[in-house]
């Protein structure tokens, strides 16, 4: 398992409820989501043809990709529609003092190559 | 004639005289109520308070009924006193009345509970018109309620106090609600259903006190806690009005005893409803009290023989999106128990069978086969063969079978009381072709309305000229019709999407429903609303419409398909500095740039300095025109200038679907206006305005709205025909459906031929929705939202 770091990523309110916003940390596209009780993240591509999942319809703690509509659990990263193995991943996340954490796996890689 | 005074103007009371009215004309009849109203329907109170229906709505019989059957009514007027012996009833307000034969149909009240502070202001019952008007006078966003009582007269309260405003809570004494209909499974999902709806429920707690100084301020409960409340409704339970009964020196226990005759132990006395006691049993619905109406009505017209034998209860919660249904004896004990369940749908089912024949049912959550068990119970049929699908019906063959398989002795409406039957002699033999005709006709489905999916059913397998009410649901997060929707939304002034959701649907919404409501609610309140962003497609969040690699593209506003050498080059100076990576001639006659990043999009449209062509959303995209009489040799009427005009008047506003427009200045039609959702066709000295087109997915020649003289006539009936689409049609229903489906006549009576009030109400909301509406890439400039446009940009990055 590679190791993680929480980084401070922007305060709450840069998202509003039930959206989605991109940001890029290191070599990570991610897709943070307010939920209104809590923030959830997952990678920012979609499993079936790249769509940018940040701009999806937030149902319930699930997002539908803008592009074909399929659906992605923001908990779990499983595709729930259709029924296939795909999956996105997902990064823990936090808030504190107003602003949302996410903890990014630390990559020796990408530390180095930058 | 014989003198027959009725005391109770209510449902079973006057029920009953329909029926003495259908045999030989015996009676002088008089009707006391002591309610000021004429003989309403009661069990639609919880309608009336959820503000789905009007008091004028659920009137059964209006004051001609009386007068044309000779009946003389006192309403506002209580019988205090009856002389069995003098044979008179004295009322309240000090007239005596003589009869030879009496009827009591006086009905319950409310029971209260031994609860100390009932006289407080603010605390009501929920039985009569008067008492929901005054709930309704009471309730407001800011009130706070607390219902005592979560059986189905509580449930339907608070619901109802829910949609008029109030914050509910429900306190109920069992610990699990509706516990006289459901086990604990069932009112386990029941009370799942609710919480969603917002409604908080306190289970094994009964109301120790209600407090306040004068005026009702809370609650104090057997837990030693405290509820703050504005307002108290007692649904504790009902006792029959029994005191007339006890003073004609009657035979009463809880209710007053009839026998199978519905005989009294007087032979003058009778009486109906939920007063009378029947085999030990005091019913609270309605469907006994029509049975019991039809018998007694032959006992007392001499012709007595039919008897009244008990009604299977049967109970169903009247509350949208909770469906609830009982019947029967459910116990377990002796009985073989099937079930099915599904937490997530929160569909429950359980039926008992008892020696092969079935004791008992509860629905919670699909109550669509309510009917078959309520056959089965009523005959008492012999299940054995049928025993693998007592849940679950084996599929049938084609549509309506179900429908057909009935016994035409089957009752299909349960409350009045209707068969098979029925119904169809009254297709056959009164021209019955919709269900508005069949209530009239025969009554059924007046009473708690549940079983107008099977009297559809029937009309649809029989009626040679059926009509449906056009009726789609959008999803099943809001499980209603869209014409429903709309009009909830309007009555109960719901102004945000989210509102919707959590009051009438399970609290989320997906990405069908919530596009669909953020458009009724944008369209029903012009502006006048709390826009949600994230209910809508990305498009409409930025404006402008997302690619396969989720670019967009931008499409500016060039009306009529008209430009200028300085547009052209600021397009092109735009291509170049973005690196745009195509530029193209759309389909509709404009320019469309591919491939922009959405961080730019606000530079991009500040240095186009145009406006948006909406090209990305359901909504006006543009009107096409042609040459016209400037320049072509044939033109014979100004198209350009005209559908530029059309263009400026309609766009920025949002329709059910994409509307495309076209203007032409001959027939010979070279915009394509005839496959246009509208379209001016311009002849020699007249317009023809046509609707409906289509040249997309499917083609379809625009039927024609009307021919006028003047472009400004040719205008406004384009725009007549554009509010009605925006009002009425389903969303994501383009023009060419909608015009189908109503046809041309209905949509020309509803528009071009329609009253001058009419005419003006669809311009006045054009206007109103006209004069909010904004370029909406005015927010490249102001944007909604910080990072509306933007990325966010990490405070801290693993590489920094
Ligand atoms: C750009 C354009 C094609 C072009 O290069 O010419 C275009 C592009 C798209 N059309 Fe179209 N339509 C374009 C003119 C048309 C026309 C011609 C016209 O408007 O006269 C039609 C036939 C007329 C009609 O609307 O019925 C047309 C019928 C459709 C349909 C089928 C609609 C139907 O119910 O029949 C769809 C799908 C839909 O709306 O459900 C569609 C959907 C689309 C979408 C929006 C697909 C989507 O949802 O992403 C395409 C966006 C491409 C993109 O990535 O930006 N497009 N589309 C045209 C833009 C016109 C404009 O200036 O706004
Ligand atoms: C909100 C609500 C929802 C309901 N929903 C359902 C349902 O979904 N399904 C169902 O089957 N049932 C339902 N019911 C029950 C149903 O309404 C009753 O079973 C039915 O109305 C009983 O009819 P009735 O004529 O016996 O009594 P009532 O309708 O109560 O009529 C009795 C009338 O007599 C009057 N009266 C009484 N005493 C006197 C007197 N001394 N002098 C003059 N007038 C007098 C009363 O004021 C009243 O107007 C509901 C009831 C309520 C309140
Ligand atoms: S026809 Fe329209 S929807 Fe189909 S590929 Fe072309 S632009 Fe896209
Ligand atoms: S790219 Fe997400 S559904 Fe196709």
């Amino acid at each position: 398992m590679s190791e993680h770091r929480w980084l401070r990523i922007t305060e709450c309110h840069n998202i509003p409820p039930r959206e989605g916003r991109a940001v890029t940390v290191g070599r990570h596209d991610i897709a943070i989501f307010n939920l209104g009780d809590r923030f959830l993240a997952t990678a920012n591509r979609c499993p079936h043809r790249g769509g940018p999942l940040c701009d999806g319809i937030v149902t319930g703690t699930s997002v539908v990709c803008p592009l074909h509509t399929w659906k992605i659990s923001l908990e779990s990263g499983a595709v729930e529609r259709p029924r296939t193995e795909a999956c996105v991943r997902t990064y823990p996340t936090r808030v504190e003092n107003g602003m949302v954490l996410l903890a990014v796996p630390m990559d020796p890689r990408a530390e180095h190559a930058a | 004639m014989k003198q027959l005074v009725v005391v109770g103007n209510g449902m079973a009371g006057m029920a009953c005289v329909e029926q003495i009215l259908k045999h030989t004309p015996r009676f002088d009849i008089t009707v006391f109520g002591d309610e000021t109203h004429v003989n309403y329907n009661r069990v639609l109170l919880s309608s009336v308070l959820a503000g789905e229906k009007a008091a004028d709505d659920i009137v059964l019989h209006p004051l001609d009924w009386y007068r044309e059957h000779g009946i003389r009514l006192h309403v506002g007027v209580r019988i205090v006193d009856v002389d069995p012996n003098a044979r008179t009833v004295t009322g309240n307000d000090g007239g005596v009345t003589r009869y030879d034969t009496l009827l009591l149909a006086t009905g319950s009240t409310a029971w209260l509970p031994p609860i100390a502070g009932l006289d407080k202001d603010g605390v009501l019952v929920f039985r009569t018109l008067d008492d929901t008007r005054e709930l309704m006078r009471r309730s407001g966003p800011d009130t706070r309620a607390v219902v005592i009582g979560g059986g189905l007269l509580g449930l339907e309260a608070a619901r109802g106090l829910q949609a008029q405003g109030c914050q509910v809570t429900v306190v109920h004494l069992m610990p699990t609600l509706m516990e006289r209909q459901l086990d604990p499974d069932g009112g386990h999902y029941l009370l799942g259903k609710m919480e969603d709806l917002g409604i908080r429920v306190l289970l094994g707690r009964t109301t120790t006190a209600i407090l306040g100084n004068g005026h009702v301020e809370g609650v104090a409960l057997s837990d030693d806690s405290c509820l703050e409340a504005d307002l108290v409704v007692v649904a504790a339970g009902i006792r029959p009005n029994v005191d007339l009964a006890h003073k004609a020196g009657l035979h009463v226990n809880r209710g007053i005893v009839v026998n199978d005759f519905m005989e009294t132990s007087s032979p003058d006395v009778f009486a109906v409803g939920e007063c009378v006691e029947h085999n030990g049993i005091c019913y609270g619905l309605v469907a006994p009290l029509f049975e019991q109406g039809k018998v007694l009505a032959a006992t007392i017209t001499g012709n007595k023989g039919p008897t009244y034998t008990g009604t299977v209860q049967a109970a169903k919660l009247k509350i949208m999106g909770v469906e609830v249904f009982s019947a029967g004896d459910w116990s377990e004990q002796n009985s073989e128990p099937v079930r099915y369940e599904d937490r997530a749908l929160g569909v429950y089912k359980k039926v008992t069978l008892r020696d092969g024949r079935l004791a008992g049912v509860i629905l919670v959550g699909d109550t669509s086969d309510s009917h078959r068990y309520m056959e089965w119970l009523r005959t008492n049929a012999d299940l054995t063969d049928q025993r693998r699908h007592v849940l679950f019906p084996p599929p049938a063959a084609d549509a309506g079978l179900d429908a057909a398989e009935m016994a035409d002795s089957a009752t299909v409406c349960g409350c009045v009381g209707v068969t098979k039957g029925a119904i169809i002699c009254a297709i056959h033999e009164q021209g019955v072709n919709t269900l508005s005709q069949l209530k009239e006709a025969t009554r059924a489905s007046t009473g708690c309305g549940s079983c107008s999916g099977l009297c559809q059913e029937l009309l649809r397998a029989v009626a040679p000229e059926f009509e449906e009410d056009a009726r789609t649901v959008i999803c099943a997060c809001v499980p209603f019709a869209e014409d429903r929707l709309r009009d909830i939304l309007r009555s109960q002034r719901l102004k945000s999407v989210q509102e919707v959701l959590d009051i009438y649907g399970n609290g989320q919404g997906c990405e069908v429903c919530k596009p669909a409501l953020s458009y009724m609610v944008d369209m029903l309140w012009c502006g006048d609303h709390a826009e949600d962003r994230s209910a809508r497609f990305i498009n409409d969040r930025v404006h402008a419409n997302i690619q396969k690699d989720g670019s967009f593209s931008v499409v500016p506003r060039m009306r009529g398909g008209v430009t200028s050498p300085a547009e052209l080059r600021r397009i092109a100076d735009v291509a170049e500095k973005y690196s745009v990576r195509m530029v193209k001639i759309t389909g509709s006659q404009r320019i469309d740039l591919l491939g922009i990043r959405k961080e730019d999009l606000p530079k991009v449209w500040a240095d186009l300095g145009m406006p948006s062509g909406q090209a990305y959303t359901k909504g006006v995209r543009m009107v096409k025109t042609c040459v016209g009489t400037d320049f072509c040799r044939f033109g014979v009427q100004d198209s350009t200038t005209v559908g530029i005009e059309m263009e400026r008047r309609l766009e920025q506003l949002y329709t059910p679907h994409k509307v495309k427009m076209g203007a032409v200045g001959c027939p010979r039609n070279c915009a394509e206006a005839t496959v246009k959702d509208i379209g001016l066709v311009g002849q020699e000295g007249s317009w023809q305005v046509v609707v409906g087109g289509a040249a997309g997915k499917h083609v379809r020649k625009a039927d024609l709205l009307t021919t006028v003289v003047t472009s400004e006539e040719a205008l406004e009936a384009a725009e007549l025909f554009f509010q009605y689409y925006r009002e009425s049609a389903n969303y994501l229903e383009r023009t060419y459906d909608f015009v189908e489906r109503l046809g041309i006549e209905k949509v020309r009576k509803d528009t071009v031929y329609a009253p001058d009030n009419i005419q003006q109400g669809l311009r006045d909301r054009l206007h109103k929705s006209k004069a909010r509406a904004r370029d909406p890439w005015q927010e490249g400039g102001t944007p909604k939202h910080p990072t509306q446009f933007i990325p966010l940009h990490p405070v801290e990055n693993t590489l920094a």
